[in-house]
């Protein structure tokens, strides 16, 4: 026993073990019986196996469909717009031209400590369809008409990713400050000697070398994308939204499992955004080299 | 090599953890008042607990509602039962969160099997929800039998399964149409001569022509299904077939669409704010006098009092229109089943107190007065010193005695099924199908066909 204890070759598995232990009891469990449950029809006191019958229904679900839709589209815009942006934020703050950066740090990152729940209300009222909201008072300093914000795709869209904008353009920021300060300053200066334009540090120096940072908020952000759900369903007060404009994938498997007592839907429409997800980011992760053996040394 | 295989390994692993940590995290739970049912009494309102009865007590419960109002009737009633029976006292926490957040609560203590209070109450359109797979509900057969002689049939029936009732009912529901006498006064319009729906359009137009625009007749909903209850009723006709199948392609249903975007292009009615009346907006539009009539359940008759005090008076109570004179003019709509859960250590009790809260006549009684609803023992609907109550304060409300109207068409009041299928059909026409129709203009036919191929595939 004692040999055991002391012995060198127990010793790692020992310090692993409560790592080991939870992902096998949070993760691994519940990813297994997710699988099982997907192939289920599930109710109180009875389960019975239907085979692929849940994936066959999924096929030919057009709400499930528009979730797929939704959710792709709130990524794709959200990748559009928190990649770039706060890349050219990292750089301004890195750069000379910024006074008091911790004030602009500190309030850029502000959003991120704040609850969406909180949030996703205030917005639902600033983008309400009265003429007294927010949004629709300055329309009407421009002259225009009141807009009905979150019954309409487009308006909900640029609704969802305002919010989307507002919460993580810090946080990305910060990312990027970070693979900022592991760039070297010789590199800059070299450039400086050699006659380099601003731009051109940017283009040549920065932006290749922030490639790591820029794969990492790549991966997160597809991920955070496709599984939105929260800010849908605070900015339309639930998961019901008029025509589903604002269900997610996320939100039709809450929908199905939680709203509508169907786990072994839920199950299936889960395991579908865990294939789609990973489908996605290995394909972005092999494109962009990280599969590849040069980086391996 | 080896290094390389090991790190592309990890790095697919990383990938997975990260995906499946993302899903994992996707459920928050939040508070949300969902747009419930075909309009419902659903009723927002923050978490609140409170205990009633002796600490001595012989069993102690734990009771789940909704509505914050109700917890406050069942613990008056919770009083009655223990000054009445002193050998069976209970004491009962209470316990009122949002509507969305309750059932989903209920949903998951079913399908883990624990977790669910001894009582709980739930809301008609999610009443199917629980049906399914073996009923977690202890059956009230037993406790209703005593007071099933002067109760309203349709309403037991509604929270039952394989012959066995798990809800004890509140109300009946009937619908009836509310009418702003002031606007109808004001404009030279006798709203007590519309009988049928072209009467109701003519009333509509006569309007429109006199306030240039400015007062429409009614406001019609995309997140609420109440007037297609109210045409199916009235045509006899039922979305759900008897055997529980979907058949949205009813002429009633499409009739009564179409009549409404006629409304809609002829400037007589407007889009209800907010999906259906019964919301913060809806209450604002009958406040600032945009809207003249609207159809809703009696149980509507609270909100008045509630949202709209300073408008006492100004309504008046009336039965709705239908499409030919002779056809039954209401529909009953709303509900809330209460329940006991079979993990309940006091299943017995519970049962018995519920009917008696619920269903004795004394309960009736208290409901009308504390709720304001039509109760489904009738005999108080012609109980003279009920109806003739002018001190009551929803019979002092309104231009008209609620009784009369509801004496009127007693027998009128139609049932429309809640069945396994109804939570698909009541997301699909509120979420999807009248906002394609009244908001995009789409063809009423077209979309049913559609609704009813969705629907098809739920079974």
């Amino acid at each position: 026993m004692k040999k055991l204890l002391y012995s060198q070759k127990a010793a790692p598995f020992v310090f692993v073990l409560p790592f080991i232990l939870s992902f096998a009891i949070f993760w691994i469990y519940p990813l297994i019986s997710t699988v099982i449950m997907s192939f289920q029809n599930i109710l109180p006191g009875q389960v019975e196996w239907i085979g692929t019958r849940n994936y066959e229904r999924l096929l030919k679900d057009r709400v499930f469909h528009q979730a797929i839709k939704n959710s792709f589209n709130y990524m794709f815009w959200t990748l559009v717009m928190l990649i770039p942006f706060p890349m050219m934020f990292a750089a301004l703050m890195d750069s000379r031209l910024v006074k008091a950066k911790g004030v602009f740090k500190g309030i850029l990152y502000l959003p991120a400590l704040t609850s969406v729940v909180v949030a996703g209300t205030i917005f639902r009222l600033m983008f309400s369809e009265l003429e007294g909201s927010q949004m629709n008072q300055v329309l009407a300093w421009f002259g225009m008409e009141p807009v009905k914000w979150l019954k309409v795709y487009t308006t909900s869209y640029f609704a969802l990713v305002t919010v989307a904008c507002w919460r993580w353009t810090g946080v990305n920021m910060l990312y990027f400050l970070a693979g900022l300060k592991n760039i070297p300053d010789e590199l800059y200066e070299a450039a400086e000697i050699d006659g380099a334009s601003s731009f051109g540090k940017f283009r040549h120096i920065t932006f290749p070398l922030l490639k790591p940072t820029s794969i990492y908020v790549l991966t997160i952000s597809i991920y955070a994308g496709l599984a939105m759900f929260l800010e849908s369903f605070m900015l339309w007060n639930g998961n019901d939204s008029p025509q589903n404009i604002g269900l997610t994938i996320v939100g039709y498997l809450y929908r199905r499992g939680i709203q509508r007592n169907q786990m072994g839907y839920a199950s299936a429409v889960g395991l579908v955004l865990l294939a789609i997800a990973l489908t996605i980011n290995v394909i972005q992760l092999f494109m962009n080299g990280s599969f590849s053996r040069k980086e391996d040394k | 090599m080896m290094k390389a295989g090991i790190k592309k390994a990890a790095l697919v692993l990383l990938t997975g953890i990260f995906a499946l940590s993302l899903i994992a995290c996707g459920g928050g739970s939040s508070s949300s008042s969902t747009a419930s049912a075909g309009g419902t009494e659903a009723d927002s309102g923050a978490e609140a607990i409170s205990t009633v009865g002796p600490d001595n007590a012989v069993a102690k419960l734990e009771m789940w509602t909704f509505v914050e109002l109700h917890s406050q009737f069942y613990a008056s009633m919770l009083e009655k039962w223990n000054a009445e029976n002193p050998d069976k006292t209970i004491q009962i926490t209470f316990t009122t969160y949002p509507y969305g957040d309750m059932h989903q609560k209920m949903i998951l203590a079913n399908q883990s099997g624990t977790g669910a209070p001894d009582l709980c109450d739930i809301e008609i359109s999610q009443f199917p929800n629980f049906m399914q797979g073996q009923v977690q509900f202890r059956p009230l057969n037993d406790v209703i039998a005593p007071y099933k002689a002067d109760l309203v049939p349709a309403r037991m029936d509604i929270y039952s399964k394989d012959g066995n009732y798990y809800g004890a009912p509140t109300h009946v529901g009937a619908t009836v149409m509310f009418y702003n006498t002031e606007i109808f006064d004001e404009y030279g319009i006798d709203y007590t001569t519309i009988k049928t729906w072209d009467d109701f359009t003519k009333a509509g137009e006569a309007l429109r022509d006199a306030s240039n625009g400015e007062v429409m007749i009614t406001s019609v909903d995309t997140a609420g299904s109440d007037w297609l209850w109210l045409a199916m009723a009235s045509m006899g006709e039922d979305y759900t077939s008897a055997d529980g199948k979907p058949q949205v392609q009813q002429p009633s249903v499409a009739k009564m669409i179409k009549m409404q975007q006629g409304w809609l292009d002829d400037g007589i009615a407007m889009v209800s704010p907010g999906g259906h009346v019964d919301m913060e907006e809806g209450f604002a539009n009958l406040g600032d006098g945009k809207i003249a009539a609207f159809p809703k359940a009696m149980w509507f008759m609270s909100r008045f009092l509630n949202y709209l005090p300073e408008m006492a008076g100004k309504w008046a109570i009336a039965p709705c229109p239908v499409f030919e004179e002779g056809q039954p003019r209401s529909v009953g709509i709303g509900g809330t089943g209460t329940v006991v859960s079979t993990q309940s250590d006091h299943a017995d009790l519970a049962a018995e107190y519920i009917a008696y809260a619920k269903l004795s006549y004394e309960a009736n009684l208290e409901i009308w007065e504390v709720l304001g609803f039509d109760t489904c023992n009738t005999s108080i609907w012609t109980d003279e010193a009920v109806t003739g109550d002018t001190s009551n304060k929803y019979i002092a409300y309104f231009a008209t005695n609620p009784f009369d109207t509801l004496n009127e068409i007693k027998d009128e009041i139609g049932k429309i099924r809640v069945d396994t299928i109804f939570p698909a059909i009541n997301e699909l026409f509120n979420l999807t199908l009248l906002n394609n129709c009244f908001e995009n203009g789409a063809g009423v036919d077209e979309e049913l066909e559609y609704a009813q191929s969705d629907l098809e595939l739920e079974m």
